[in-house]
């Protein structure tokens, strides 16, 4: 087992007062996959976005317990500072209507850089990590818009990257995409896990299986309030789970 | 099978009925801008635009004084109205619905009514209230200043609510993009928010010019009526609108206020002309080129 880069304790979240996540506790492992599973309605997206405290957005959000990142309160930091070592790609691709140059160069800008050169460095480092360099390197210019859905989502993980994050949170990034494009970005989440921590949200319990080295299973409580189940190596979750509820669910008992 | 024909006949009435309205609005339209073009082009000639009015009962000379006041005033109501417009359509958009206290909850469903009842003011009202604060406690006079700040109070509803309705068609998708990569409020609306949606608040600003253009009251009482060419935001002045009040009511030159309402009427059917090729290229814009 490799190191931590991320763990939460005992950590729940409220919308005013309806409590969406109960006491999770949980070790994201450095340079491994792990997926979060469970049915529609679970609190497996609230639970990957209180990583990068997108749930802040939503006004009546309270937590308790404590989400870590290299063993500091990530509720002490600055969310900027945060948001730039956690990065995260969204279930529909959302390019920005710009240029596919500007669509990665964003990050970076934001975060000050300027030259050209060190831009242009960056946005095409970035592609190439994200394996759209080859498919885009001609065409800079063209509208992020004009991509297929596929590639859409490769760059807006190579928009991730460029700002250089340690953890990636991926939220069902493959679940608006045909097979080919899916089977690509799997592909490229094993090239991923080289160099950063990614966490995914997957509904898809043959992708958990394909491409996670870890799973965690959550499922509502009598409440509706999410609770992680069960969480361990992926093999073991799917072939010797150990609570009766995870094996109903990925024998595909419900859900 | 009579019922089925019953429901014919109830469809082919209703169908004609549906004609006979949609031909008779457009019939409607056509007539009063055939009469008004028709009546007034024979006046139109170059002089018209270029000399200033002479005043007097005959109602001699041309318009050219009242265009340089119309685009004077266009141009500083638009430059007074924009900012305020602009953002507290963003306020009410971006930041409004992010407040905890109940307090703040209250200012903002105030402040929402508020634009509501503003965009249902009648112009005259705004006339007034510019007369009393402007014109009067103010002393800026009757001035193209006074008209502006006026006009500005009478379009900025406009504004707020084409800004509200720009911004809101801005799929949420993006402004969390922007968000998780470490972008703070401002930078996402400045950089991501605002750029999707310039055509829309801008089609909101020439909306208001058009509105400006056309309205009369609002500048009798706040622009004072002085034919001579305005040379500063202090001067008095009299808009194309305004002028064909004045020639219709103290005049006998009729023809000219036909003329100058020929002259309005094209440049309305432009403004509109323009806002339409740029709400067309706006929605060209979000979708997937």
């Amino acid at each position: 087992m490799s190191e931590t880069r991320m763990c939460t304790s005992e950590y729940s979240l409220s919308y005013g007062d309806f409590k969406a996540l109960n006491s999770i506790t949980i070790d994201i492992p450095t340079n491994r996959i792990t997926a979060i599973i469970g049915p529609s309605g679970c609190g497996k997206s609230t639970f990957l976005r209180s990583f990068n405290r997108m749930n802040e957005l939503i006004p009546c959000v309270s937590t308790e317990g404590s989400v870590m990142l290299d063993g500091e309160d990530i509720f002490e930091k600055d969310v900027v500072e945060l948001r730039k070592k956690v990065g995260m790609v969204f279930q529909r691709p959302n390019p920005f209507p710009k240029s596919i140059f500007d669509n990665v160069a964003y990050g970076p800008r934001i975060h000050g850089i300027r030259e050209r050169t060190r831009l242009a460095a960056i946005v095409e480092s970035s592609l190439k990590a994200a394996a759209l360099w080859g498919e885009v390197r001609d065409n800079l210019g063209k509208s992020g818009l004009a991509l297929s859905g596929g590639q859409q989502q490769r760059l807006c993980i190579a928009r991730a990257l460029a700002v250089e994050p340690e953890v990636i949170l991926m939220d069902e990034p493959a679940s608006a995409l045909d097979p080919v494009a899916t089977l690509k970005i799997e592909e490229l989440m094993e090239q991923l896990k080289k160099d950063y921590t990614i966490v995914i949200v997957t509904h898809n319990m043959q992708q958990a299986a394909r491409v996670s080295d870890l799973t965690a299973f959550m499922l509502t409580d009598e409440n509706r309030a999410g609770n992680l189940i069960e969480f361990g190596p992926t093999r073991d979750i799917f072939t010797t789970p150990g609570d009766k509820r995870t094996e109903d669910y990925i024998s595909g008992r419900f859900g | 099978m009579s019922s089925l024909r019953a429901r014919k006949v109830a469809q082919g009435g209703a169908f004609s009925l549906i004609w006979l309205a949609a031909a008779l609005s457009v019939g409607i339209m056509l007539l009063v801008v055939g009469y008004v073009v028709v009546r007034g082009l024979s006046h139109i000639t170059l002089e018209f635009f270029t000399t200033p009015p002479r005043g007097g009962l005959s109602g001699e000379g041309g318009i050219s004084s009242t265009i340089v006041a119309t685009i004077y005033l266009v141009i500083s109501t638009i430059v007074f109205a924009t900012p305020l417009g602009v953002g507290a359509g963003i306020f009410l958009v971006e930041y409004a619905d992010n407040f905890r206290s109940r307090f703040a909850r209250r200012l903002v469903s105030a402040a929402r009514f508020g634009v509501e009842t503003l965009a249902g003011v009648p112009s005259i009202i705004f006339g007034l209230f510019g007369y009393a604060l402007f014109v009067t406690a103010m002393h800026f006079g009757f001035s193209i200043l006074s008209a502006a700040l006026a006009g500005a109070c009478l379009v900025i509803p406009v504004i707020i609510r084409t800004t509200e309705e720009a911004l809101k068609s801005v799929p949420d998708s993006y402004r969390e993009a922007s968000l998780a990569l470490g972008a703070g409020r401002w930078e996402t609306i400045w950089k991501v928010v605002l750029p999707s949606s310039v055509s829309g608040i801008s089609s909101g600003l020439i909306l208001s010019a058009g509105r400006i253009v056309s309205e009369t009251a609002i500048f009798y009482v706040t622009l004072g009526g002085s034919y001579r060419t305005p040379t500063s935001i202090m001067s008095s002045g009299r808009t194309m609108a305004l002028h064909v009040y004045y020639l219709a009511m103290e005049t006998r030159a009729f023809d000219k206020a036909l003329a100058t309402g020929a002259v309005l009427v094209v440049l309305i059917i432009m403004i509109n002309l323009v806002i339409n090729l740029i709400s067309r290229r706006l929605s060209a814009g979000t979708g997937r080129r």
